[in-house]
């Protein structure tokens, strides 16, 4: 392996890494205050819980976007550099 | 660099005490900011408490104390790590063994930093429980002791990592000069210490709601479904850690369970493969924060609400748990990208 070579793969691994874990944490986080605001109203209005379930699901998904982006560039870069 | 080192075997032992009084600062470091903060959290709830009612002074003095003192677990086991790296001899003075040196340091420093932090939120959140309602002194003591106790388990997890780093010449890891391994000890580092940071102050939060829940529920029945669904919601919590345990042990033995550091192997190969093994501690480290503190917080949320309204228990564990397998997604997305780095990439 050439020098120049090694440096790319390497930076593109280092890359990888650093892609994933602080993306991670965000969604993390985010996620987890909707799931947080979805208990607290389901403790008040129980009846509700299915509609709190389901906005709370589709805040989420929306929140993960970021992760999963992270997780396709991480992957790009282990493969595709 | 490497080679200037390996040549000159007196720059080399410079260069590990370097190191080693380098790790023994970071571990102290940043493992007394999480006891500094959490501990003072807890004195400003007790205080505030006190200056509102005052003839629970004593009650409220005394909860304090012991929730500062459980705070203080994850400092003193900074301590124990920065004076062990301050007066350990390494047998042979090696590249690897700065690494290791080096991550002995971030795991304990960085591991300790989310475990003070949450266990004083419990803490404080306990005592502002009992200055509300002193009645229920007993049960909300216990639920705060155990929440801390939980909350207290990824900063052990970080001492163990540091132990096995920092002696790991003694079991006859690390001895070598090769940077594939180096890497590798301090990527073990970087994963528990990251790793630990969000599990540590996400597992505290929960205990936290629990103090406010088992202070506000009415029966003891409703107190029990309290600490229950704290427990349930910081095992929750406790994963990425585990997930972090995991990629931190592979590291630190990565000698033996990746083959790294093989001889013959030149500079500019072992490249890629040192840059995989940070890659894998970053990755999951980094990972665990927001995972373990999202779990955290819906796992407060919970707990306050059957403290709150027990009835509601089943549905609050459903969102709990359903929430919560969400925001756990992103640390099981770094631990593929881990365990990709670590066993495909290289």
């Amino acid at each position: 392996m050439e020098l120049e070579e090694a440096i790319v793969r390497s930076a593109a691994l280092l890359g990888a890494g650093i892609a994933m874990g602080f993306g991670a944490i965000g969604p993390g986080i985010g996620e987890g205050f909707a799931a947080g605001k979805a208990c607290e109203g389901a403790a008040m209005r129980p009846e509700e819980s299915a509609l709190l379930t389901r906005t709370m699901l589709i805040g989420q998904a929306v929140s993960e976007s970021t992760g999963i982006y992270s997780l396709v560039i991480a992957l790009l870069l282990i493969f595709a550099v | 660099l490497i080679e200037w080192l390996t040549d000159n075997p007196g720059l080399m032992e410079n260069a590990v005490a370097g190191s080693r009084v380098l790790g023994a600062g970071i571990a102290m470091g940043f493992g007394a900011i999480g006891a500094g903060v959490g501990e003072g959290y807890d004195a400003g709830e007790a205080v505030e408490k006190i200056s509102r009612q005052p003839a629970v002074g004593g009650e409220l003095t005394r909860t304090m104390l012991v929730g500062q003192a459980v705070a203080e677990t994850s400092g003193i086991f900074a301590l124990v790590i920065s004076l062990m790296l301050m007066f350990s001899e390494p047998e042979e003075p090696g590249i690897e063994v700065m690494g290791a040196y080096l991550g002995s340091g971030l795991a304990m420093g960085l591991g300790a930093l989310g475990t003070g932090v949450g266990a004083g939120i419990a803490g404080g959140q306990a005592a502002s429980s009992i200055g509300r309602n002193p009645g229920c002194r007993r049960s909300v003591m216990v639920t705060m002791l155990l929440g801390q106790g939980v909350a207290t388990t990824p900063a052990v997890f970080a001492l163990l990592i540091a132990m096995i780093l920092l002696f790991a010449q003694q079991f006859g890891l690390f001895m070598g000069n090769s940077i594939e391994a180096a890497m590798a000890a301090l990527g073990a580092g970087i994963a528990m210490g990251l790793g630990a940071l969000g599990p540590g102050l996400g597992t505290g939060q929960a205990a936290g709601g629990a103090c406010d829940g088992a202070g506000r529920a009415a029966t003891d029945d409703a107190r029990r479904d309290v600490t229950v669904m704290m427990l349930l919601g910081q095992a929750v919590a406790t994963t990425p850690a585990v997930f972090a345990l995991l990629v931190a042990v592979i590291l630190a033995f990565g000698e033996q369970i990746l083959k790294l550091g093989a001889e013959g192997a030149g500079m500019v190969e072992s490249l890629p493969t040192a840059a995989a093994m940070l890659a894998a501690g970053i990755a999951m480290g980094a990972g665990s924060i927001g995972p373990g503190i999202g779990t955290g917080m819906a796992a407060a949320s919970a707990s306050q609400g059957t403290g709150l309204n027990p009835e509601t228990n089943t549905v609050l564990t459903r969102t709990m748990l359903i929430g919560g397998a969400v925001a756990q997604s992103t640390s099981v997305y770094s631990l593929v990208i881990a365990l990709l780095l670590l066993f495909y990439a290289v």
